[in-house]
């Protein structure tokens, strides 16, 4: 999709083209209605996370005695009331106030930051990580293909959560330690799927053209490879993007991804929200439904952005992203992307 | 069949070695911060006694002064000689005895979630497919996707938080061992059982239900509709069998997930499982029961993809001969 350049004007199919991009929106829109409501609602947490507290009355000339607000958010995450602790929801507080008298909805707001954070970070290194391990292993084959192969066998082996429980003991609680673990540990795994991909184009005739020409390796990956996967890495970034933030927060609930007081939605379900669910049990229930449906509506707007980049990949699995791999791979098919 | 169990086997063998590397190396990488605040644990809760620990003699005690390799190989030979895995650093349990002893819990949960997310995942999964684009196939898909989304952690802390406040009922606190009061012990687990298997359930549902629609567009399929065979037997005999090849792989994936969501369900429901032991240790850097469990967990899902791909080859025999 990105050599259209290269091409000459008549050898267009259509006279007035969209970029690829319109093309996709389009599409998007127009087949799969509800992968851009999913869509809507990834907007919807850029938003709140970029202008969390962004001052917008202050931005626009109101004098600052009048601009009483943050920005969204009504107040800030860690804005103590000792007086209105565990306040229930109320015109001042529309979603309640938990044990410090902090605002939640200023808390979920800017929680909404912290997951659109480790969603976009965390996947990018993922993919990042994922490609440059893939397209090594699979482009070169041979010893160094089986060696890191039984490396990344080895790595998925372990058991999910408590790996990275253990790897988060290692490197420390924090919210950049939580993007890195995330993004590398998963980014090992998903190395298969780019892996694959690789050794199904490699074996494509221009590939053996170029080389034929005399192309450097370094070409021949990063103008014929790496375009080619651009679909796979794409409909991975959309699928990845709603396990990392599923994951952060289950690592934060159970105390060892970001802590306190910054506000992830996780940690805020096992802080404030397990120890006063019984008298505030808004603390408990809100961050939940803000997490449910950001990670619906990643889900439901990453699966569209597979079925219509990518066909093939159809029917993946959700959270469970390798699996279909393996599937793939044992059942001979040579690779999840056609050229 | 042979040749290829022989290659399915051998090809395990670096990937067990990169395996127990990486156990190994997750302890001995930890920053030696670690046995410095051990140390002034232990001698700060024996204030009066005489103590004569320090760091140089904890390290020559866990076996840390000698050099890396050494050190690999004690503990692999260690391991399997006498199934030692060291002991745990705050309480000088065996961790063996204490994976062993909390297999059982993690196990049972693990089991019912397992079975219950195959009780719902096959025959919502199925449906779905025979009755593409009705309402029954969009309310299954939009459960999977919402089992897939919805956090277990928080539908489980719901779930101890209404029915308490509506009917002042509340899930037991107290682990219930099976053998004193089976009924008891059921009901204990069965709510994590249930949030932990509709969780498992939504990929695999997804799953059976792409493969059910491929497996039903074959000729094969056709040809038994044609021959004016029953809906029942062109699903049941023709089609199921055939879309569920597949499954069984994806099935294996399920492992660390179960494995993950032990830990959270152990840790909501008070059930004493390895989850929360591991949980438990993190907490505490616990370093050899960290590692033990790891190696655990890491060496049965190593067996669990092994004894996955090996049915796939009896069941596809195409596989065998790439």
């Amino acid at each position: 999709m990105s050599d259209t350049t290269d091409r000459l004007p008549e050898a267009e199919a259509e006279p007035k083209r969209h970029s690829w991009l319109a093309d996709l929106v389009i599409r998007l829109v127009k087949e799969k209605p509800l992968g851009a409501f999913g869509g809507l609602i990834v907007l919807l947490l850029l938003f709140t996370g970029i202008f969390a507290d962004f001052h917008y009355l202050t931005w626009v000339g109101v004098p600052d005695e009048w601009a009483d607000t943050h920005g969204l958010a009504p107040y800030g995450y860690n804005e103590f009331n000792m007086a209105d602790k565990l306040a229930a929801p109320s015109a001042k507080y529309w979603l309640g106030a938990d044990n410090l008298g902090r605002d939640l909805l200023s808390r979920i707001i800017h929680g909404a930051r912290i997951s659109m954070y480790v969603g976009l970070g965390a996947t990018a290194i993922s993919v990042l990580v994922a490609t440059i391990i893939g397209s090594i292993s699979g482009y070169l084959g041979g010893k160094f293909d089986i060696i890191a192969q039984r490396f990344v066998d080895a790595w998925l082996c372990f058991p999910g959560l408590i790996f990275l429980l253990a790897i988060m003991a290692l490197v420390g609680p924090g919210l950049v330690q939580v993007i890195i673990v995330l993004g590398v540990s998963s980014g090992i795994g998903s190395s298969r799927l780019v892996r694959s991909a690789v050794i199904a184009i490699k074996e494509n005739v221009y590939v053996q053209a170029a080389k034929a020409i005399g192309a450097s390796t370094g070409r021949i990956v990063f103008r014929h490879l790496l375009p080619n996967i651009m679909a796979l890495v794409i409909v991975m970034f959309t699928l990845g993007m709603a396990g990392m933030i599923l994951t952060e927060a289950s690592l934060s609930f159970l105390g060892l991804g970001i802590p306190p007081p910054v506000p992830s939605w996780g940690g805020m379900l096992s802080q404030a929200g397990r120890t006063y669910m019984y008298e505030a049990p808004w603390l408990a229930i809100w961050p939940g439904v803000a997490l449910t449906l950001v990670v619906y509506g990643i889900s439901m707007w990453g699966d569209a952005v597979r079925d219509i980049l990518d066909p093939r990949l159809r029917g993946g699995v959700g959270r469970y992203g390798g699996v279909k791999v393996k599937a793939a791979k044992v059942r001979g098919e040579p690779g999840t992307t056609k050229a | 069949m042979r040749d290829y169990i022989i290659r399915r086997l051998l090809l395990m063998i670096p990937t067990l070695f990169f395996v127990t590397v990486m156990v190994f190396l997750l302890v001995r990488l930890v920053p030696g911060d670690v046995i410095e605040i051990m140390v002034m644990q232990q001698a700060s809760s024996q204030v009066g006694q005489e103590s004569e620990l320090d760091v140089d003699a904890v390290r020559h005690m866990l076996g840390l002064d000698v050099p890396i390799h050494t050190q690999y190989g004690r503990w692999i030979w260690g391991i399997v000689t006498r199934g030692d895995l060291g002991e745990s650093l705050w309480t000088g349990r065996s961790v063996t005895e204490e994976i062993l002893h909390r297999l059982p819990i993690t196990f049972e949960l693990g089991f019912l979630a397992f079975v219950l997310a195959q009780l719902i995942a096959l025959p919502v999964g199925i449906y779905s497919a025979i009755r593409q684009d009705t309402i029954g196939d969009y309310a299954g898909r939009s459960f999977a996707i919402l089992s897939l989304a919805t956090p277990a952690f928080w539908l489980g802390t719901m779930i101890m938080v209404f029915p308490s406040i509506w009917w002042g009922w509340a899930p037991a606190v107290e682990y219930i061992p099976f053998l004193d009061d089976p009924l008891g012990n059921l009901q204990q687990f069965i709510i994590p059982a249930i949030l932990m298997g509709t969780a498992m359930s939504g990929g695999t549902m997804r799953i059976v239900r792409t493969m059910m629609l491929e497996v039903l567009r074959q000729d094969y399929i056709r040809t038994a509709w044609a021959k004016g065979l029953r809906e029942r037997t062109v699903v049941t005999r023709h089609a199921v069998k055939n879309a569920l090849i597949p499954v069984v792989t994806v099935i294996s994936g399920q492992i660390p997930v179960m494995t993950g969501g032990a830990v959270i369900m152990e840790q909501i429901f008070c059930l004493p499982g390895m989850g929360r032991l591991g949980l438990n240790a993190v907490l505490n850097r616990d370093l050899f029961i960290i590692s033990g469990l790891n190696l655990v967990f890491a060496i049965f899902g190593l067996l669990t993809i092994l004894a996955v791909d090996l049915s796939y080859a009896y069941l596809d025999p195409r596989v065998r001969y790439r």
